[in-house]
């Protein structure tokens, strides 16, 4: 018994190592979602001028895509090439929630980059609804099914990759 | 071609630290002097591979070689020359060059200060510090080489995170490094005495110096990382329980618990096997703050690039070094020949033993916050922060108890004492302590909510009047004639007078702490050209704002006028900096102190015409800090230099008392 | 690519904004309630620092907090149901002083039943160091005496 007193260091040091060694496998800066599978925000956002506005109603009766941008962030513009590609496609219509901009900035950034965005509504700072969608940052995107539930949180930009085998699967059984 | 001269020299250091691991080991084993006697050539030898590798890099940082990777990383041509070698350790891979630069230092140190070690121990306490340098120069070499190459070269480097280049930043991880290596060598002692299977006195007075060394440079190292905080960050605050502050902190807190009860051991022949494991455990903190910092694990505004594979590394070498002594420990410890030394409750052992429980306790309490995200995490619990206020709020009130006993430890004496007699003795300090509780209370209006606040202070007078009087005992100050004091004054050994100053500047930095963090006082606001703002007191006049430049950036910088009661106390000149490469913008505060505070200004971007955001504070007592933080190392310096812990003091003592000539020099 | 990616990881998370924290016009004109806002912004977490309280950080995001959590003082919510607000869109995460509950038991407790741990041993072992070498048959107060002299003198 007493010498167990004396080994209990090392097996201190051992759990702790064990800790430390799932630790190094999770991205420390990732926050997890806490709003997937819960109603998507309230939320009543004008149009950018010339696009329309994005309102809680808009993502009732069909899958979507929410994708939080600004014209500020530069990985946003390392994303947006595959949200146009996705547009292109017509799965499931895009709607963008344009993060603190002026509207002049965000309507020549589209201009320059293309327009994904089937509605994008705009919440200049401070961003009440982008708090309320629980972002942390640009680029961030949601899929809404067809009762306005949010389904999935992806944080950072959507790749190709990140587009075929996760985003796109989830959509397309939402929409069965 | 000096690079390629750098890499191989620290390939070289690698075989060395080989031959020095296990040679000398084998040697102690078998009795054989001649191979004992390996370990210091080794280590002398290792030392100067090292160098010659730390300064291969600093060539090509210091002439900009843009072949080197690590130059093209961490500098660029419009980087000024102080920061390009201070850039040295400013990367990751620099760092830890650093950091094996310094492990090989002590290893050297502990060769040529200690000739009147036993051999064996010498040997194997070489060995150890060898295998520690093994695991560090093949992780630097494997995965963290600053010797890489690339080609082609580019024609400029990424630049240096302008953060980074601030004198305060540049000179304050040296510090840190000397105090978290230099650990080093009380854990390569501890296990060298567990392999030996004997901890005596003597043990505990080869450890002791080192042990000190490192905790005063960490001290130093620590104070200056809050000092940058404070004058860079921009809000006064100095201290946030971020994982980088709280690595550095761990080791401090067990290294000051260590070098108490290293006292008990060499006085009285006690607390032995204790001691021993808290020799391993302070090295083992700075292994575990080695690993938090460079792993990414946990992230943290200062800590280096995330790389998952250096992580499992360090990791590896955290389990073997940690795992190793605890393993070694839990089969020696149980037979290690229990000391004689019998002690009543009531005793100066028994006040180091509290001491001790209470930075053992708190040194597990911020290991516990620092880890708990990680561990709730780990064990799918989800993401939770634990933040200053946990810390707050648990940590300090856990320490309050210690500057209590702190007050009045020094007058017990050893074995048994008279607890109302000592007591006696500091009646003053109590008294003063509760006028001083009394006094805070009235003058911030009697109100509850700053109740801590005016205990704070009441126990830093506790702290700073009891160890005064402990002092003036020992000089017979104000009772014998002031000659007759200052002769004591001087006979007074020089460890007596480090306590004494560590004490007391410890009381500093309480009444600091607590004084800063209640009565803060500040202001946000655009002011015009010409206005008034009036802080804490003192009137802060924005006299006007003009452009600087700097070596590698350009500056608003605005003068202050600060006034109190229509006198002139302070002129300040923050700036508003904008670099060039990377283009980031960085605020100089304006600092200057007074007795009883700091006026602090920051200048923020224009607010119109003729109007400038400005951000004005007036800090209690934070001068008293870095006074206190001064005492606290000088106390260090003061106790090292004490010929009875000077290393390799035995013999020369002797020889000193033997003279005509008095000892000191 | 490694350092294309940092940069992507910099710049995703908005710094752009100058150095620079609170703002004039954000402060609340009434003293008290901006204190409020103060204390309470300083428990908060700045989600895309990691290491600093949304008072402290010059982040976008963290600026966009700080308004709102006047605005909802403002509005005449209690610090509780701000709080309750923003972990329901962020989780516990975002709080620097973290809840009372199942998950942090150990962390609050545990300081507490180490110091607890640590007095009892250290307890224990005082008990075996002031412990009489001799066998316990009853002293008398002239043997006792003589025992303490003895033990002051140095050693058993």
């Amino acid at each position: 018994m007493r010498r167990l007193v004396y080994l209990l260091p090392v097996i201190i040091v051992l759990g702790m190592a064990a800790f430390f060694y799932r630790g190094l496998h999770i991205n420390p800066s990732i926050i997890p979602p806490v709003l997937v599978n819960k109603p998507a925000p309230p939320t009543d956002l004008p149009g950018l001028p010339g696009h329309k506005g994005l309102k809680t109603a808009d993502l009732m009766g069909h899958v979507s895509v929410v994708d939080v941008f600004g014209s500020w962030c530069f990985a946003c513009a390392e994303e947006h090439p595959t949200l146009v590609a996705i547009s292109k496609t017509d799965v499931v219509p895009i709607y963008g929630i344009d993060w603190a901009d002026k509207p002049a900035d965000a309507i020549a950034w589209l201009k320059r980059h293309g327009n994904p965005y089937a509605r994008i509504g705009m919440d200049p700072s401070p961003a009440r609804t982008v708090v309320a969608w629980g972002v942390t940052g640009a680029p961030e995107s949601f899929i809404i099914d067809r009762h306005g539930i949010i389904r999935y949180k992806r944080i950072g930009p959507i790749t190709p990759d990140i587009w075929l085998h996760t985003m796109l699967p989830i959509v397309r059984e939402l929409q069965q | 071609m000096i690079t390629e001269i750098g890499h191989f020299a620290l390939i070289l250091a690698l075989a060395v630290a080989v031959v020095q691991a296990i040679v000398p080991l084998i040697g102690a084993s078998r009795g054989d002097v001649a191979w004992m006697r390996v370990g210091g050539t080794a280590a002398t030898v290792q030392f100067l591979l090292i160098f010659i590798a730390f300064l291969a890099l600093m060539h090509a940082q210091v002439t900009l070689d843009f072949s080197v990777l690590n130059v093209v990383q961490n500098s660029h041509t419009h980087k000024p020359m102080l920061y390009r070698i201070t850039g040295v350790w400013g990367s990751h891979e620099g760092s830890l060059l650093l950091w094996v630069t310094i492990l090989s230092l002590f290893g050297m140190a502990v060769a040529v200060f200690g000739r009147n070690l036993p051999p064996g121990l010498k040997a194997r306490t070489l060995s150890v510090q060898a295998m520690v340098g093994v695991g560090f120069l093949t992780f630097c070499l494997l995965a963290s080489n600053p010797f890489l190459r690339v080609n082609p070269a580019p024609i400029n480097g990424d630049g240096l995170n302008p953060l980074l280049q601030d004198p305060g930043l540049a000179f304050h991880p040296p510090f840190l490094y000397l105090g978290y290596v230099g650990l080093s060598v009380a854990f390569s002692f501890a296990v060298a005495a567990l392999i030996e299977g004997k901890v005596d006195a003597a043990w505990a007075r080869w450890v002791r110096p080192w042990t000190l060394a490192a905790w005063t440079f960490l001290t130093i190292g620590i104070a200056g990382g809050a000092w940058w905080a404070y004058y860079t960050l921009g809000w006064g605050g100095w201290w946030f329980w971020d994982p980088t502050e709280n690595a550095s902190f761990m080791p401090w807190l067990i290294a000051t618990a260590l070098l108490h009860s290293a006292i008990v051991v060499e006085k009285r022949d006690s607390m032995k096997g204790w001691t021993v494991l808290l020799a391993i455990i302070a090295f083992g903190f700075s292994l575990l703050g080695t690993f938090l910092v460079r792993s990414g694990v946990l992230t943290s505004v200062h800590s280096f690039a995330v790389d998952p594979k250096r992580g499992v590394y360090i990791l590896g070498l955290l389990v073997a070094y940690l795992g190793g002594a605890f393993a070694l420990y839990g089969i020696r410890a149980p037979s290690l020949r229990l000391g004689n030394g019998l002690f009543s409750p009531i005793s100066r052992e028994g006040g180091l033993l509290l001491n001790n429980v209470l930075m053992a306790t708190g040194a597990a309490t911020v290991m516990l916050g620092t880890l708990y995200p990680l561990i709730v995490q780990a064990v799918g619990g989800g993401k939770i922060s634990v933040g200053p206020p946990f810390f707050d709020s648990v940590f300090v009130p856990l320490m309050m108890p210690m500057l209590l006993v702190l007050g009045v430890g020094p007058l017990l004496s050893w074995k048994r004492a008279d607890l109302g007699a000592a007591l006696g003795r500091v009646k003053l300090a109590a008294v003063i302590a509760i006028a001083t509780v009394i006094i805070t209370w009235f003058a911030q209006g009697g109100s509850l909510r700053l109740w801590w606040a005016a205990g704070g202070m009441g126990l830093a007078a506790w702290l700073a009047i009891a160890s005064f009087l402990e002092l003036a005992e020992r000089l017979r100050l104000f009772r014998a004639p002031l000659a007759e004091s200052w002769r004591r004054a001087i006979r007074l050994p020089r460890s007596a007078w480090g306590m004494s100053l560590a004490h007391g500047g410890l009381a500093l930095v309480v009444a600091a702490m607590f004084g800063s963090t209640a009565w803060q006082s500040q202001s946000v606001q655009n002011q015009k050209i010409g206005q008034t703002v009036t802080v804490g007191g003192y009137g802060f006049t924005l006299k006007g704002i003009r452009n600087v430049k700097g070596p590698n950036y350009s500056a608003q910088q605005a003068t202050f006028v600060v006034t109190q009661d229509g006198r002139q106390v302070a002129v300040l000149h923050p700036q508003q900096r904008h670099f060039v490469m990377p283009p980031v913008p960085t605020t100089d505060a304006a600092i200057q102190g007074t007795v009883f505070g700091d006026v602090y200004a920051v200048l923020g971007g224009p607010a119109g015409p003729d109007s400038w955001v400005t951000r004005i504070y007036f800090n209690p007592l934070m001068p008293w800090m870095w006074v206190g933080a001064g005492m606290l190392a000088l106390g260090g310096f003061a106790s090292l230099s004490d010929r009875r812990h000077r290393v390799g003091a035995p013999k020369r003592a002797r020889a000193a008392a033997t003279a005509a000539h008095p000892a000191g020099a | 690519m490694k350092r294309i990616l940092l940069l992507a990881v910099l710049l995703l998370f908005h710094f752009v904004t100058p150095a620079w924290a609170v703002d004039p016009d954000e402060k609340l004109k009434n003293p008290a309630l901006e204190l409020r806002a103060e204390r309470l912004g300083d428990g908060l977490r700045c989600l895309v620092c990691q290491g600093e309280s949304i008072e402290q950080s010059n982040a976008g995001l963290a600026k966009d907090i700080r308004v709102i959590v006047r605005q909802r003082i403002m509005e005449g919510e209690t610090n509780a149901q701000i709080k309750r607000y923003l972990v329901s869109r962020y989780g516990d995460f975002i709080l620097l002083d973290p809840p009372f509950q199942d998950r942090t038991l150990v962390l609050w407790l545990g300081p507490f039943a180490l110091l607890l741990v640590g007095l009892l041993g250290a307890g224990g072992y005082l008990r075996r160091r002031s412990r009489s070498p001799t066998p316990p048959t009853p002293l008398t107060a002239e043997e006792k005496r003589r025992l303490d002299g003895v033990m002051r003198q140095g050693g058993a």
